[in-house]
């Protein structure tokens, strides 16, 4: 499939899925309450953000992945003192 | 299309859906030990549930023609309590020479913790010491990448064979650190937490077929059994050759299981 197929196909559904977004996000602002300061409207406004921006490579999802993911320590076996096996 | 489906909790799911599977061209499936959707009370409940996955789901799964291996272990979420893991760890040589025993798995992490991370390696040691092949749970959500790069750490410190050891569950961020690292790898369609058919496709698409399974990981939880038709469909949408569909959703399973001694897969295609 080139590109303007895979377009062809897909609008809709990614039309459907923004409005999605932007109707849960109306949701949220409309009722009582106050979440502005709750970290995860932060991961989603990136989230956005990284929709938004352009990519010469395109790796939007994984870089999503990575933003919703816990930072990954390679000196985890300290915390835990269990000494490496090799 | 002729399939198998490398991970699926049969134990957890209806006879209709074996019937709705063979319908649909499953042939085979392979059920890793898991967690039952609460904590069990005793080591000897494992017993029960490997007498389960070993003599009990073979029958029922024969009935409708497909194959049934599975994979024997303490699951991840349970290995926090280590007294009750090392109980198990004990039972499971008992069952490894069951005709339909693949290997070692589900194990793995959950929430990454060091409980978890100390079960996991004895589970490796176990592995080892009876030649097992291994078959690796990967943690859900925000802590899929941080558990999968510490069972990465972990499986380095082991001399066992890669290609013996798939890592499941992977996602756009997990599945290139796995598959450089010369393991297979798994991914898993499911709602809402993990990858879907269009997803799975395009990784297939980035990172070629090699080394790469799909599977539906149904269970007791909002699932789909019949996930990797959904992959096939999306697929031939998109334009792919039968042969590399094939590759994924048949060949690939058969090969990384064809590296135990009881998989004893029979031909569909010469039945
Ligand atoms: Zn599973």
């Amino acid at each position: 499939m080139n590109s303007n197929e895979i377009l062809d196909r897909e609008f809709l559904e990614i039309r459907a899925k923004i409005l999605e977004v932007a109707a849960a996000l109306d949701r949220i602002e409309r009722a009582e309450g106050d979440v502005s300061g709750d970290p995860r409207m932060g991961l989603i406004a990136d989230a956005i953000n990284i929709i938004a921006s352009e990519h010469s490579d395109p790796i939007r999802a994984e870089k999503i992945q990575l933003l919703f993911s816990r930072t990954y320590d390679e000196q985890w076996r300290n915390e835990f003192s269990i000494a490496s096996r090799s | 299309m002729y399939y198998i489906d490398p991970h699926l909790h049969m134990v957890s799911r209806t006879t209709d859906d074996y019937e709705t599977l063979a319908k649909m061209g499953c042939v085979a499936i392979s059920e890793p030990a898991f967690w039952a959707g609460f904590d069990r009370g005793s080591g000897e409940s494992f017993r029960d549930y490997f007498r389960q996955l070993t003599e009990v789901e073979p029958k029922r799964a024969a009935q409708y023609g497909i194959q049934h291996f599975t994979w024997l272990c303490i699951n991840a979420k349970e290995a926090e309590d280590v007294e009750l893991s090392r109980e198990v760890l004990k039972i499971i040589p008992e069952f490894l020479d069951c005709p339909n025993v693949l290997g070692i798995g589900e194990i793995g992490l959950n929430k990454n913790t060091k409980n978890e991370a100390i079960i996991f390696q004895e589970h490796m040691e176990l592995a080892i010491a009876h030649q097992q092949q291994v078959l690796i749970h990967t943690p859900h959500l925000e802590d899929k990448y941080q558990g999968t790069r510490m069972i990465l750490d972990m499986l380095g410190e082991h001399s066992i064979d890669r290609s013996r050891v798939l890592v499941d569950h992977v996602e756009e961020h997990t599945v290139g650190p796995v598959l450089e690292a010369g393991y297979w790898a798994g991914m898993t369609l499911y709602p809402v937490t993990k990858c879907t058919p269009s997803r799975a496709v395009d990784i297939i698409e980035r990172h070629g077929a090699e080394r790469l399974c799909v599977n539906s990981a149904g269970d007791w939880g909002p699932s789909k059994p019949t996930a990797v038709p959904d992959l096939v469909l999306e697929m031939r949408r998109r334009g792919h050759k039968e042969s590399l569909i094939k590759k994924v959703v048949y060949d690939n399973p058969r090969d990384f299981f064809s590296q135990s001694k009881n998989f004893n897969l029979e031909n569909p295609a010469q039945r």
